[in-house]
């Protein structure tokens, strides 16, 4: 199964990086864009065929180290391979 | 006082710190690679800084991780003092050892120079030969040392006197909470730059008091820091 993680940043968590963009964006002539927040995408390919199982262990692993739940939040999508 | 400092690859502070420890004590200290699952016995756990896994996916995040830290949160627990400097601070943080994260600078430079710290706490052995009237001018080397908690958890530090030390300017006037306009490096939440756990017996702080720990070095506020561990420690 793979398992396709978001992870950005909470809201109200200040996002420098995301900011830097939204100038660079305006430098270059995109007019109109606002509160740009960037994140982390990651792939994995996981065992386990049962989606709620590995949901669950996706959901662990996030919690453990793929994410700081400190600042940011995650987004698990499973799709059987 | 037996010491011991954990080596992670890419630790790069490792060294500078064992030899600082070693001028206190008098011998020096343990070296323990991340590989291994137990510390000996020991007074003192130093986390140095440096660049731990090459600082993949979060600063300290791996790190925190590996088979070492079951020991060193452990150890931690049950009132062993430990010391994390920088990427040290940044593996505090990810073991949950200490509340509140590290993020990027506000300016999203790496910044390394000297700056100023109040000390707010001189009850702890780590800090009980400063003063709170003394102004430390102590290097910075990170990128990500903007110290970030929910006011919930900030509100909480500083209500259990938790906060150790807080940037300020050379006279001692407050950081103002900005970069660039005040004497705050990095944007980190109320000026602060190192914290204690709820005993005390943990610190997390991104300066670098073993980096002006020698008059070769060009200054010796960090000194007082290893002289006052080698004296609780005994």
């Amino acid at each position: 199964m793979k398992a396709r993680i978001k992870v950005t940043l909470k809201n109200g968590v200040l996002d420098p990086q995301g900011k830097a963009i939204e100038n660079a964006l305006s430098a270059l002539g995109f007019d109109g864009v606002d509160d740009v927040r960037q994140g982390k995408y990651l792939e994995l390919d996981i065992a386990e065929t049962d989606e709620a199982c590995a949901r669950t262990r996706v959901e662990e692993m996030c919690e453990k180290l793929l994410a700081n739940t400190v600042i940011e939040n995650y987004d698990i999508e499973l799709e059987a391979s | 006082m037996k010491s011991h400092v954990i080596v992670f690859p890419g630790s790069n502070c490792d060294r500078d710190v064992a030899v600082a420890l070693e001028n206190a004590m008098g011998h020096p200290p343990g070296m323990v690679w991340h590989g291994d699952t137990e510390v000996p016995e020991t007074d003192l756990i130093v986390l140095p800084g440096g660049f731990s896994y090459g600082d993949y996916l979060r600063c300290g995040a791996i790190a925190a991780q590996s088979p070492i830290m079951r020991d060193v949160v452990k150890k931690a627990n049950a009132g062993t003092p430990v010391l994390g400097i920088c990427n040290g601070f940044q593996m505090l943080t990810e073991t949950g050892l200490l509340p509140g994260v590290l993020m990027q600078n506000a300016s999203l430079r790496y910044i390394c120079k000297d700056v100023h710290l109040k000390v707010e706490r001189t009850d702890t052995c780590f800090t009980h030969k400063y003063s709170t009237a003394d102004i430390l001018r102590i290097p910075i080397a990170h990128h990500e040392g903007n110290y970030y908690a929910g006011d919930d958890v900030l509100d909480r530090l500083e209500g259990e006197n938790r906060v150790a030390f807080r940037y300020c300017s050379a006279d001692g006037a407050d950081g103002k909470n900005l970069p660039f306009e005040g004497a705050n490096p990095n944007g980190a939440a109320r000026d602060i730059a190192g914290i204690y756990n709820e005993a005390g017996t943990v610190l997390g702080m991104m300066p670098h008091p073993e980096r002006l720990a020698d008059p070769e070095l060009g200054g010796t506020d960090g000194t007082a820091m290893f002289d006052a561990l080698a004296e609780a420690l005994q």
